[in-house]
């Protein structure tokens, strides 16, 4: 049985970072698109994680960062989907292409 | 010393009465705004007298000398230490003397408006402007130095403007205006460098150290202004020069007259006060007053000025017998007259006996504001009363305005030189000065003289002699109540004696007591040249008849070029409008529009073209933006890693 090394975590989370960034930049519907931000935030949360647990196992930043970065992400979150909300209020679409128009 | 209070409050109070009635006039005074403004004038003019007459006999003369006093001086305008402008008051025997004329004459035609202008809606702003004026006409004959003389130069300019566009609503008079003001300013800009030419040589703006400096031959500041030269003529020279240019657009010397015809626009009052007593005879004032540094230069700037001076005489005085408008006769005879005064300082040299130019030409400045102040003011009560300034229009006018016509009789026998008036003896010592300098320049202010009698009286017996009175069955008021005949009277009984005063005693080129010479076997010529003229026009125009009509046809070409004042203003024209305007106009505004204007314009098209094409990276696409920001922040990270040193 091979043990869980620093190499596997790092894998995984980079194989979620791409497929994050992937998403975003592929989808048209914003709530997809915000998910894929929070699979990019969650692959930096592994990376923390597995830094610490592997290279300074004694210490706790990087559990501490994890727990900042849940919380940021859940406020982003929350503006986000109020912005989407408004967004679907004026133009009746959750497509980004739909909000071209904000740039005037 | 002199009182500085009373000297300070002679400027300060018509420039009160300026802001008064300007800022609050329209207000609060519509009515009583002649009266506060005459009020303080009269103030003003009692205060003049005064300081005139402590002047001259209290403490003024030391050793037999007139002194030059600084009343008042503070450091206005500092550039470095040495180098500054100040603001002063100088008190000596022209500028007392010119306080006292510019006063006078001024409170004459405040009086005379109260009836002339009376019921104009814009009566109060009137007499803002003339207060405007007064106090910068007083500011230029007290100044103490060349730059402060500048300033007021420009602000009697201004007043002038004003008062000549004062009916703004008649195009001839804002054409007028303009005319006046573009003329005078395009002699200041010479002025302007004149003043920079002699202060920088002289290294100072005042007056007195200026002269001081700029006429010992031993100083440092007159070796360099002798040395430097351009074109062959030394600094000092060319300053003289240049600021003769000045005074003569001011005091409408040939070729820089043109305006003053045109100023006749103005009500009459004003043509009395700026264009015919004090304002035209800035010019003589300003050589006057830098006389010492007019006389060192050589060669002499002094021939210039003699022969303007004539030159402008004589000419004017041939145009004004032709004029049919009494208000132009009137303007062509002031600038004649000026030419006088002008050529009387041309054949003047500084210091004693041989500085009898310089008092003649400033006696004749002072007995000419008298009689020319009067005549103007009568001119204004026939025009009041006859509502046109055609001379056709009037005639047999004596029964109709009895005390006009005294009273202007006495001031053309004053202009005519006509013993014993006032003009008698001022140009009688003109003349002397000139036959004793200048044969050439004498002779023809003879012959000037005489045709000046001539169109006086040509002016004299037209209106009120030749054809009785039609008054086209118009319903008529009087002579125009005590207000205007007040001055009028004031004025002739000037005009009557004020030539027995002994100038030389008061004025003269270095202050000393000069007794002016009088011969009696000189006088005949100018007498006798004099009464010719009044013989002619008595036999022209004393009855209606058609003498003078058949002398005009039998010069025909002279006559029409002489009636149309010699082309002049159409000479000026084509200089301005073909040479000017196609030489240097034109090819300026094809450089300023192509090449000025085109750089900036490609400037902005270029802009306009880069900011087109940047305008699309900024699409609104939210995943477009992403993309780039990826992009940039893996090349950078790229570079960072690898490339970075």
């Amino acid at each position: 049985m091979m043990e869980v090394g620093l190499y596997h975590v790092l894998f995984v989370s980079i194989a979620l970072f791409f497929i994050g960034v992937f998403g975003f930049f592929t989808r048209r519907n914003l709530v997809t698109m915000l998910m894929s931000i929070e699979l990019i935030l969650n692959s930096v949360n592994l990376n923390f994680i597995a830094f610490n647990k592997y290279v300074w196992p004694g210490k706790m930043e990087g559990m501490f960062f994890t727990i900042f970065i849940i919380a940021i992400a859940a406020a982003e979150a929350a503006v986000a989907i109020a912005i989407i909300i408004n967004l679907y209020r004026s133009h009746s679409s959750i497509n980004v292409e739909t909000a071209e128009d904000l740039k005037y | 010393m002199p009182n500085t209070l009373n000297i300070v409050l002679i400027p300060l109070l018509p420039f009160i009465g300026f802001l008064m009635l300007g800022m609050f006039g329209k207000k609060y005074f519509q009515s009583l705004g002649g009266f506060i403004g005459t009020g303080l004038l009269l103030a003003s003019t009692i205060l003049s007298f005064h300081t005139a007459y402590e002047y001259f006999f209290v403490y003024g003369k030391v050793d037999g000398v007139y002194q030059q006093f600084i009343a008042l001086q503070y450091v206005w305008l500092e550039f470095s230490p040495g180098m500054q402008i100040d603001m002063g008051i100088l008190v000596d025997p022209v500028s007392v003397m010119m306080l006292v004329v510019v006063t006078f004459i001024s409170l004459m035609v405040h009086i005379y408006s109260l009836g002339y202008m009376k019921g104009d809606d814009r009566f109060p702003i009137y007499y803002s402007f003339l207060g405007l004026f007064t106090f910068s006409m007083l500011g230029l004959v007290l100044a103490s130095n060349i730059f402060q003389i500048y300033i007021f130069w420009e602000l009697v300019g201004v007043s002038s403007f004003l008062l000549i566009g004062y009916y703004y609503d008649k195009p001839s008079a804002v054409a007028a205006c303009k005319k006046a003001f573009i003329v005078t300013r395009f002699a200041d800009l010479g002025f302007l460098i004149g003043i920079l030419i002699l202060s920088y040589c002289a290294g100072t703006f005042d007056f007195a150290t200026l002269i001081e400096r700029l006429t010992s031959t031993s100083s440092n500041e007159f070796k360099t202004a002798i040395t430097f030269s351009f074109l062959g003529v030394s600094a000092l020279t060319w300053g003289a020069i240049l600021v003769f240019i000045g005074g003569a657009g001011k005091s409408a010397m040939f070729p820089l007259h043109i305006w003053l015809p045109d100023a006749m626009e103005g009500p009459t009052p004003v043509s009395a006060l700026i264009h015919a007593a004090t304002m035209v005879v800035a010019g003589v004032y300003l050589v006057a007053r830098l006389f010492p540094v007019f006389a060192i230069t050589t060669p002499g700037v002094l021939e210039i000025i003699g022969w303007v001076g004539i030159v402008s005489a004589v000419i004017a005085a041939i145009i004004a017998c032709t004029q049919t408008d009494i208000k132009r006769v009137l303007a062509y005879s002031t600038m004649s007259q000026i030419g006088f005064m002008m050529f009387a300082l041309g054949v003047s040299s500084y210091g004693g006996e041989n500085g009898l130019g310089y008092t003649a030409s400033l006696f004749h400045l002072f007995t000419h504001a008298i009689f020319k102040a009067l005549l103007f003011l009568g001119a204004g009560a026939v025009i009041h009363y006859v509502h046109s300034n055609e001379m056709n229009d009037m005639g047999g006018l004596r029964k109709h305005l009895p005390i006009t016509h005294f009273t202007f009789l006495i001031a053309c026998l004053a202009i005519a030189g006509v013993p014993p008036f006032a003009g008698f003896f001022s140009k009688e010592e003109i003349l002397l000065a000139a036959f004793e300098h200048n044969q050439v320049i004498y002779y023809a202010a003879l012959f000037t003289s005489g045709l000046t009698a001539f169109y006086m009286f040509r002016l004299y017996f037209n209106v009120f002699w030749n054809k009785p009175y039609n008054d086209h069955g118009v319903h008529h008021h009087g002579e125009g109540g005590w207000v205007m005949m007040l001055p009028l009277v004031l004025l002739a009984i000037g005009a009557a004696t004020a030539g027995f005063i002994p100038f030389g005693k008061f004025v003269s080129s270095d202050g000393k007591l000069l007794e002016l010479p009088f011969h009696l076997s000189f006088s005949i010529a100018p007498v006798a040249f004099g009464l010719i003229g009044i013989g002619v026009a008595f036999l022209f125009y004393k009855t209606n008849n058609n003498k003078a009509d058949k002398l005009s046809i039998s010069l025909n070409g002279f006559y029409t070029a002489v009636h149309n004042k010699l082309y002049i203003d159409e000479l000026y024209f084509f200089i301005t409008k073909k040479i000017l305007f196609n030489l240097i106009g034109r090819p300026a505004a094809w450089v300023d529009k192509t090449i000025v204007d085109g750089m900036i314009n490609q400037i902005g098209l270029i802009t306009q073209n880069v900011s087109e094409g940047i305008k699309k990276i900024q699409s609104g696409k939210l995943q477009q933006y992403a993309i780039y920001f990826f992009t940039s922040i893996l090349l950078m990270s790229v570079y960072f890693i690898y490339l970075w040193k």
